[in-house]
């Protein structure tokens, strides 16, 4: 069945480059909801203040939300990333909803489903796909969140792959085509997220296509935990992505170097999706739809990307803008590597 | 040969409990900070990946990986490396795969436990996203002959690759390294079987590498150092040819393949080689003549003089041994056709070799310098005899001259890369120090040179290289120009220098560096498409600057201010004991116990923490022979008087105006003896004070009296001349050493003064009681910040120094049009005496404060600009 799926994306991402959405934090700002519209009915009586659980609203306002995805289908996009960024067990902690994880993950699946299924239905010649978001969580298993305890760790590679195993399930079962592990600003976060979408693939006895992207927190080059773009490659290239790319953190115009670095080397799709430029003083993302859309349309026409997309900051109107700037390009060629030893620490060892 | 090492991978082995006794005791111990430092170092020393191992009965090895792994992620300069996992038990191995972010190696699996065993855990390796070490391991034992080793490594492969789809690249074979000369008949023959093994594994098993444990094959001569490190050279020489291309080694323990007495070579080629029935005897019977220490078998192992002469000046090279230098040289000349041949033949041969053995990172730089020592001790005497021949042509790669900047008296890593590219056969022309731009010019074209090199310590230098580029273009030249010195970098070359010369532009960090950049600059085939790489790769690095935001936000100079530090002024100042000008001195006997030895390493580049560093695996014998010259000096220098300590002191009646210091002749604070103008942090600050060392002064306006103090030291007087004596001696390295150590000796001179100041002289801090260990980590009260470092930038305020303390009338320091201080082995600065006051940095200022700044000094915008150049956002 899913199998079926799987062919419609890799004909599609052979033909053309491919769209992704772009933020939902945005989107929900602008509702300005308030704590009631975040609990809503099934969580009028909760015992601890929920607003600002974004993810909770899949659950508690599912319309909101589909209308979201509905937009970003409407401006273009190929693929929907489901709303469930802090969906995991760990993440989920902070509002004491551990036991509502796969509940989230299920109905931010199915929302995603009914309007992906909805806008193929509009225009089967453009099939469109639901993409699991497994989000970093907000603890690291390698960085200490001690100074002076640098041995000390607050997550283990175990309870990552725990919690991931249920949100992975979950997003299966509510129908995501897809499963893309986002963000990672942590490669342990990821290996661990990796180790158990395995294991889920495993279990189900098939497997999805699955994303992987990575954060470049700052100008350094480098992820939080110290990876440049080309080691943060090796270390988790065992999982046969269907793309490798970046996301969040800088705008187009400071990621496209670490675009090129992943280019040079993905044995698979390459993927991005940057920031509406940088936060200003009011941590607003101020680039707009056309100066977006004119640097990834000049990587499409470098021949960098196979999809691309925006993260915090975008807007259906900047994901319209660069699904046309890159509508008629050439998706990037997967060049051919030389079959060495490519191994990792901080940075990339190839023998 | 040569491709072969280069893709040679070494693995640091001293993380290791069960191979090193000390990494054992320091974890047994929990000393684990100490147990980081041998990571690091080993990383430093070249280890391309680290290997790790917890298996240790008395140990808790689960629990110690996990706590070690997390360490070393914490630590960016170890954890730049590929971690291998080296265990015994799985349960270690898989609770390491859990902590490491990196793609590491796991060491090892193998078919011991039978086939599901085997595929079991290679899914897992494949899970966690690692390559593995395939021991040559099966249901019946290990592999011992070629033939099972070549079985063994043939059926993993194939139930790998094609049972569960593993990357064969990914694959490690160990085909099991066994101890050879054992006594025992059956072992002689183990090198060879692993040798030839490894040759048909690298054939049939397309893509994997072949590793092994090298000291295992010594095993047999524990405590006989010399011979297991001729072993393992033996070994790796003969292995690596057919197709190793890991090992698990410790570099230091490993005897360069040519310099293995010729005697022991052949007996360990015999027995590694099995070629001799009785080679294990031979080899027995002639170990005890290499046993002991280094040292001892140094000095008894004169075997080398019976070599033939040729060889003898290769050894004398490579050893950095004059001794001989003079009748060795005599000899081969009187055999030669000409005097210049004796030069173009066994002596380039040699410094050829020591320019290999520097480039593949088997020979240090204070050993090249020694090299270099040797090599112009022979030139020296041979030539009178060229220069009767009346044909001084000789062919040298090229000829470069090379200065230190107008402005700038810096000349200690110049001299350390004119040495290094003379001992690669480039001839130098040093042109020495505060060189200025027309001089260069005109020597470049008299001499008709190939190439300049400029070289400068303090920032204004950075402009007269820019100076000296724009000339060059201005003037039609076009050979190649190489930047260097402590306050270059690539983005400065990048942005200032390299656009206005059209000239190839070569920044290089490091005397390891210029060879190479030199080589291609100079070779008619490589330059032009050197050149153009470099011309791209500075179009990047300006590309990347010009995209560089600022990290930090900047604010306009008055919130700055209005966020500057609020020192508590409320308790009593405390006056000078002996206010105003008091000229000091001070023996070198004494300030010897104030050495900081650490920088001192750093010159001679090797990096490590004094006195840690002379016991280093690696470079500790370096190390220690480095420092047994230094003090041999000092002692020299103590005994005879060669150099001489001067300074001078003055402390003042003082108050804060703002950004600047107003500095009293006298304690009626009517009189103005000069202003101490300085700079003020200007970004964004949410938790912390915009610092500005004004505000360590109570403002004039709070009505309390306050002071403050300065200081200019030397301890060079006479070590130009010193130096100079070295240099035409044909002696660099102790050249290059008078300088390094005169430095250290000037600033134990300021530290020794700031201790007097606080106790005596200024005496705000007389219960005082801090060791040299202390006084280096700074933990006394107030600070003694120098123009032109990091909070008060900007060098001329050195001047006012000068005039408020005539210190070139106390001390005949001077300083040179850019502020250097002359002599070189100098320091000068301000004594703060706050107990709040605290080193910072400055960092980038905006233009706001540059004309505010420049009013203050009463300068003009373009001087402003000169003087505040690197302060500013470009």
């Amino acid at each position: 069945m899913k199998t079926e799926q799987t062919k419609a994306l890799n004909i599609a991402a052979a033909q053309r480059i491919l769209v992704l959405d772009g933020a939902m934090g945005t989107m929900i700002q602008q509702h300005n909801l308030s704590e009631a519209d975040y609990r809503g009915e099934p969580f009028s009586d909760w015992h601890c203040d929920v607003k600002g659980n974004n993810d909770l609203l899949s659950v508690t306002q599912p319309e909101l939300i589909y209308d979201i995805h509905c937009a970003y289908l409407a401006a273009g996009a190929d693929i929907v990333e489901t709303n469930t960024f802090n969906a995991t067990t760990i993440a989920m902690a902070d509002y004491d909803m551990q036991v509502q994880s796969r509940e989230i993950n299920l109905q931010a699946a199915r929302l995603a489903r009914r309007a992906a299924d909805e806008f193929t239905r509009k225009t089967p010649e453009k099939p469109r796909f639901v993409a699991g978001v497994l989000g970093p969580t907000n603890r690291t298993a390698s960085i200490s969140p001690d100074v002076n305890d640098p041995g000390k760790r607050n997550v283990t590679f175990d309870l990552l792959v725990e919690a991931y195993v249920e949100s992975c399930q979950a997003l299966i079962d509510g129908g995501s085509d897809i499963i893309m592990i986002e963000t990672v600003f942590d490669t342990l976060n990821a290996k661990a997220a990796v180790f158990a979408v395995s294991q889920v693939f495993d279990s189900i006895g098939y497997e999805l296509p699955v994303m992987v992207s990575g954060t470049i927190t700052d100008a350094s080059g480098r992820t939080l935990s110290g990876q440049t773009a080309e080691a943060f490659y090796y270390s988790l290239r065992h999982i046969k992505p269907f793309s490798f790319g970046l996301n969040c953190a800088l705008g187009p115009d400071l990621l496209r170097q670490y675009v090129v670095e992943i280019a040079a080397v993905a044995q698979c799709m390459v993927s991005a999706h940057p920031n509406a430029g940088l936060p200003n003083e009011f941590g607003e993302y101020d680039m707009d739809a056309a100066e977006m859309a004119s640097h990834i349309g000049e990587w499409a026409q470098s021949g960098l990307v196979n999809i691309v997309g925006g993260c915090c900051g975008s807007t259906p109107e900047h994901i319209k803008a660069l699904a046309d700037a890159v509508a008629d390009a050439t998706p990037r060629t997967i060049p051919k590597l030389e079959t060495k030893l490519r191994l990792s620490g901080l940075e990339p060892f190839v023998h | 040969m040569t491709t072969d090492i280069a893709t040679f991978i070494n693995i640091g082995e001293r993380t290791n409990v069960t191979g090193s006794a000390r990494f054992k005791r320091l974890i047994l111990d929990g000393e684990y900070e100490a147990a980081l430092d041998v990571a690091r170092q080993q990383v430093e020393n070249g280890a391309q990946i680290i290997d790790i191992n917890m298996d240790e009965a008395m140990l808790d090895s689960v629990e110690a990986m996990q706590t070690f792994l997390n360490l070393i992620a914490s630590e960016p300069d170890i954890s730049r490396v590929p971690i291998m996992l080296d265990s015994s038990k799985w349960e270690v191995i898989e609770t390491g795969l859990k902590c490491v972010q990196g793609k590491a190696i796991v060491n090892s699996i193998s078919l011991k436990e039978g086939e599901a065993q085997f595929l079991q855990q290679a899914r897992l390796v494949q899970r966690y996203g690692a390559a593995t070490v395939v021991m040559a391991f099966d249901e019946t034992g290990q592999a011992d002959t070629q033939q099972r080793k070549i079985e063994i490594c043939q059926r993993s492969y194939k139930l790998l690759t094609e049972e569960i789809g593993f990357a064969p690249e990914d694959i490690i074979f160990d085909p099991n390294i066994f101890a050879v000369a054992t006594g025992i008949e059956e072992h002689n023959n183990y090198a060879v079987d692993f040798i030839e093994a490894t040759r048909v594994i690298r054939q049939t098993c397309p893509h994997v590498q072949v590793s092994g444990g090298l000291s295992n094959i010594s095993f047999s001569f524990r405590g006989n150092n010399p011979v297991r490190e001729a072993m393992h050279s033996v070994f790796l020489y003969h292995a690596i040819r057919a197709g190793l291309n890991m090992a698990i080694v410790n570099a230091g323990q490993l005897e360069v393949y040519d310099a293995i007495a010729q005697e022991l070579r052949e007996a360990v080629e015999d027995v590694i080689l099995n070629r001799r029935d009785d080679a294990t005897e031979r080899l027995l019977e002639l170990a005890p003549k290499y046993q002991g220490d280094g040292k001892a078998a140094a000095k008894e192992d004169l075997s080398w003089r019976e070599a033939p002469v040729n060889k003898r000046l290769e050894y004398a090279l490579v050893k950095g041994i004059t001794d001989y230098i003079v009748d060795d040289t005599e000899e081969a000349r009187l055999a030669a056709e000409r005097p210049l041949h004796v030069i173009e033949g066994p002596l380039m041969d040699g410094m050829n070799v020591v320019g290999d053995l520097f480039g593949e990172g088997k020979m240090f730089l204070p050993q090249v310098v020694k090299s270099a020592r040797v090599m112009k001790k022979a030139v020296a005497h041979l030539n009178p005899y060229i220069e009767a021949e009346k044909d001084g042509v000789g062919s040298s790669n090229g000829k470069i001259l090379m200065a230190t900047v107008k402005g700038d008296v810096h000349d200690i890593g110049k001299n350390i890369v004119g040495v290094v590219l003379q001992c690669n056969n480039f001839e130098v022309i040093d042109l020495g120090v505060m060189v200025p731009c027309e001089t260069i010019l005109t020597t470049a074209r008299e001499r008709n040179v190939d190439m300049i090199g400029l070289s400068g310590l303090i920032t204004p230098s950075l402009d007269e290289m820019v100076h000296v580029a724009k000339e060059m273009e201005r003037q039609g030249f076009d050979m190649p120009l190489l930047i260097g010195g402590a306050t270059t970098s690539k983005a400065h070359t990048a942005v200032k220098i390299e656009q206005n010369y059209h000239g190839p532009v070569a920044y290089v960090a490091n005397a390891s560096r210029a060879v190479g950049v030199c080589q291609k600059l100079l070779s008619p085939t490589a330059r032009p498409e050197f050149a153009k790489a470099l011309s791209e790769e500075y179009d990047k690095v300006r590309d990347q600057h010009a995209r560089k935001k600022p990290r930090s936000k900047p604010v306009t100079l008055a919130e700055a201010r209005a966020n500057k530090a609020k020192p508590d002024f409320s308790g009593p100042p405390v006056s000078p004991n002996n206010p105003g000008v008091t000229p000091v001195t001070a023996d070198l006997a004494t300030l010897r116990h104030y050495i900081d030895w650490t920088p001192f390493f750093l010159t001679w580049s090797l990096a490590g923490k004094y006195p840690r560093i002379l016991n280093d695996d690696i470079i500790g014998v370096q190390a220690r022979e480095l420092f047994e010259d230094a003090n041999q000096m000092l002692d020299d220098f103590i005994a005879n008087k060669r150099l001489q300590a001067k300074g001078v002191i003055g402390l003042f009646a003082a108050n804060s105006i703002g950004d600047d210091i107003e500095i009293y002749s006298d304690e009626s604070r009517q009189n103005l003896a000069g202003i101490a103008h300085h700079l003020r942090q200007q970004t964004f600050k949410p938790n912390h004070p915009n610092y500005c060392l004004a505000d360590f002064v109570a403002p004039k306006d709070s009505g309390h009296a306050d002071y403050i103090g300065a200081f200019a030291v030397t301890a060079g007087i006479g070590e130009d001349e010193l130096a100079q004596e070295f240099v035409d001696g044909g002696d660099d390295y102790n050249a290059i050493m008078v300088k390094a150590v005169a430095d250290r000796l000037a600033e134990a001179f300021a530290e020794y003064l700031h201790e007097a100041v606080r106790k005596q002289y200024w005496g705000y801090a007389n219960q005082e009681q801090l060791d040299n260990d202390d006084l280096i980590r700074e933990k006394y009260q107030g600070i003694r910040p120098a123009p032109g470092y990091a909070a008060c930038p900007e060098h001329s305020e050195k001047q006012l120094i000068w005039d408020l303390l005539e210190v070139e009338k106390h001390t005949s320091m001077r300083l040179t049009e850019s502020y250097a201080m002359w002599p070189g082995a100098a320091v000068s600065g301000w004594y703060f005496a706050h107990p709040e006051a605290r080193y910072f940095a400055v960092a980038k200022i905006q233009q706001d404060q540059l004309h505010d700044y420049a009013g203050r000094k009463n300068w003009d915008e373009k001087t402003a600009l000169k003087w505040l150049g690197p302060n500013l956002n470009d």
